[in-house]
């Protein structure tokens, strides 16, 4: 047991707290050291490094990469073509994940947590497998597109292309949003929908003017995740795009692999770092708003 | 509680919303049974040929054994290491431990896409690549994070007053974790264990990343093979990947109620 050999290494005399921390926390720092400190520090450095034909790398640092973002139209239409589509897919995500964290908030007992796990199921199977089955769908040969046809009308492409990516990681997303609303629905009371109504508020009014604000702030969790996740997710465009959707996670995942041109892959996901600071800034904004 | 004026159209539309969230997973079930050639839903008739074809794959086969063997070394690993560190963070509270905790799992702060390419890059230079202890490494980074959390949060729950009994009543240091901390913190071991062999188990954007041609593990393969064609057999491995996914949980859940480690511990 090596939590035994720790504990009774330094002779007999029992070890000062401070020394016995130190070598309890010494495995995970070395681990935290080469698989997240050194890396993420080298990314960063890396993104002002030249990148050299045939992969190679140039010592001295630049600030051509970053350049390139800005003047090249390409990389520019691809960050707003990011962030567009990534608030698209969390306003979706939001508008369906809703009715299904109010309904799961004023539920209770065993039907409350038999609703929990499916909620919670689809977030333990693997991305590769939800996007698979999206892909069965939403394909020509699908229920989709076979039940469009049938009815006569001329079936709309929905694989390939911007439309299975926003619908599949939409999807994907729920689970996610519809945990943070749950977290975020405290403050809503049924007591308080209760005194609306008998008051004489009709259930919109009740929704727009009770239910509504006092789910701000769960509302804005959700969004902040869904917005971060959905910008840096790469598996469902990857797969779903079908090689014509462009957006920041795929290009950074086609620079590093397939172009070899790793300081634009750094680049590039120092870009993405930078738009999660400022999703969590509106975030932290639109919190303060609220309260 | 009262059964809530849940309305009829309100009761519709949130069994429509879960059939869309439950649709591309329950789907995969009769698709993997299906006896077509081509990915076609309904399938225009049934068979076993996906599995038979699935049992006589040995790049699956060996990418599913290479999981799995991955995925436990990964968690017995991440244990090992994860259990002292949320003793020294929880109990032991030197200066800083705090800010330690925020450190070591911040790697879960960070997008898969751009954790896989700086380590890529670092693994690269020191010969890590398409490793299998490269890849191990790189699992610890993902898992350890998880582990380390819900450790805390069972260890942060226990009652510290049973270890300073037992320890007043004489017993050595390493006794009193042995016979008091260790069990009063099983609940939290076993949920680490099943998040950790889940996480590793199913992880594809890091993997994909670090693996090779000789090297692969079962999501990175069948990311690859719906890459290049979306056949069937996808859905009988995906069967399997729930199945095993199930089959965890399942073990969670009768050695001390998933509700408990799941729902409310979040």
């Amino acid at each position: 047991m090596s939590v035994a050999a720790t504990f009774a290494s330094p002779s007999s005399k029992a070890p000062s707290t401070a020394s016995l921390a130190v070598m309890l926390l010494l495995p995970i720092a070395l681990v935290n050291a080469v698989g997240f400190i050194i890396p993420v520090l080298n990314l960063a450095r890396m993104s002002f490094n030249e990148a050299l034909p045939g992969g190679g790398i140039g010592e001295a640092l630049t600030l051509a990469n970053w350049q390139s973002l800005v003047s090249d139209g390409f990389y520019l239409g691809l960050v707003v073509n990011s962030i567009g589509v990534s608030l698209l897919i969390t306003l979706i995500t939001l508008v369906l994940s809703y009715p299904i964290a109010l309904y799961l908030h004023r539920s209770s007992g065993r039907w409350r947590t038999f609703l929990t796990v499916l909620v919670i199921s689809p977030l333990l199977t693997s991305a590769v497998v939800r996007t698979y089955g999206w892909i069965a769908i939403l394909s020509d040969q699908g229920p989709v597109v076979q039940t469009i046809a049938a009815l006569g009308f001329t079936p709309p492409r929905l694989m390939f292309n911007l439309t299975g990516v926003i619908v599949g990681l939409s999807e994907i997303l729920m689970p996610y949003m519809i945990l943070a609303l749950l977290a975020g629905f405290g403050r809503l009371d049924p007591r308080v929908e209760e005194a609306a109504r008998t008051l004489g508020a009709t259930p919109f009014r009740t929704f727009a003017r009770v239910i509504l604000p006092l789910t701000l702030p769960g509302i804005a969790l959700g969004c902040l995740l869904c917005f971060v996740l959905s910008i840096s997710s790469f598996i469902t465009p990857k797969l779903m795009g079908g090689g014509r959707v462009f957006l920041l996670a795929t290009e950074i995942y086609d620079q590093a692999i397939v172009t070899l041109n790793w300081p634009l892959a750094a680049t590039l996901s120092m870009l993405v770092l930078i738009i999660f600071g400022a999703a969590l800034g509106a975030y932290s904004r639109v919190l303060r708003a609220i309260d | 509680m009262e059964m809530h004026r849940t309305s009829l159209p309100m009761g519709i539309l949130v069994t429509l919303l879960f059939l869309f969230l439950l649709a591309p997973v329950l789907l995969v079930f009769p698709i993997s049974f299906s006896g077509d050639q081509i990915l076609a839903f309904p399938p225009s008739s049934w068979s076993l040929r996906w599995y038979s074809a699935l049992a006589s794959n040995t790049v699956m086969i060996s990418a599913f054994s290479t999981s799995f063997v991955l995925a436990a070394i990964v968690t017995a690993l991440s244990l090992l290491i994860a259990v002292p560190a949320a003793y020294a963070i929880v109990r032991l509270k030197t200066a800083g431990s705090e800010f330690l905790f925020n450190l070591f799992t911040a790697p879960l702060l960070l997008p898969t896409i751009v954790l896989g390419l700086a380590i890529l890059i670092v693994f690269a230079s020191i010969g890590l690549l398409a490793t299998f202890h490269g890849l191990v490494i790189a699992h610890l980074v993902v898992t350890l994070p998880y582990a380390l959390r819900v450790l805390a949060v069972s260890l942060g729950a226990a009652n510290m007053a049973c270890e300073e009994a037992a320890s007043s009543l004489g017993a050595k240091p390493l006794t009193v974790f042995r016979r008091v901390t260790l069990p009063m913190m099983t609940p939290g071991i076993v949920a680490a264990t099943a998040l950790c062999f889940l996480v590793s188990f199913d992880e594809v954007v890091i993997t994909l990343f670090l693996t090779g041609p000789r090297l692969t593990t079962l999501p990175v393969e069948l990311f690859n093979h719906v890459e290049r064609r979306a056949d069937p057999l996808v859905a009988s491995v995906s069967v399997l990947l729930i199945i095993v996914t199930l089959a965890v949980v399942l073990i969670v859940d009768r050695s001390m109620g998933l509700t408990k480690t799941f729902v409310e511990k979040k």
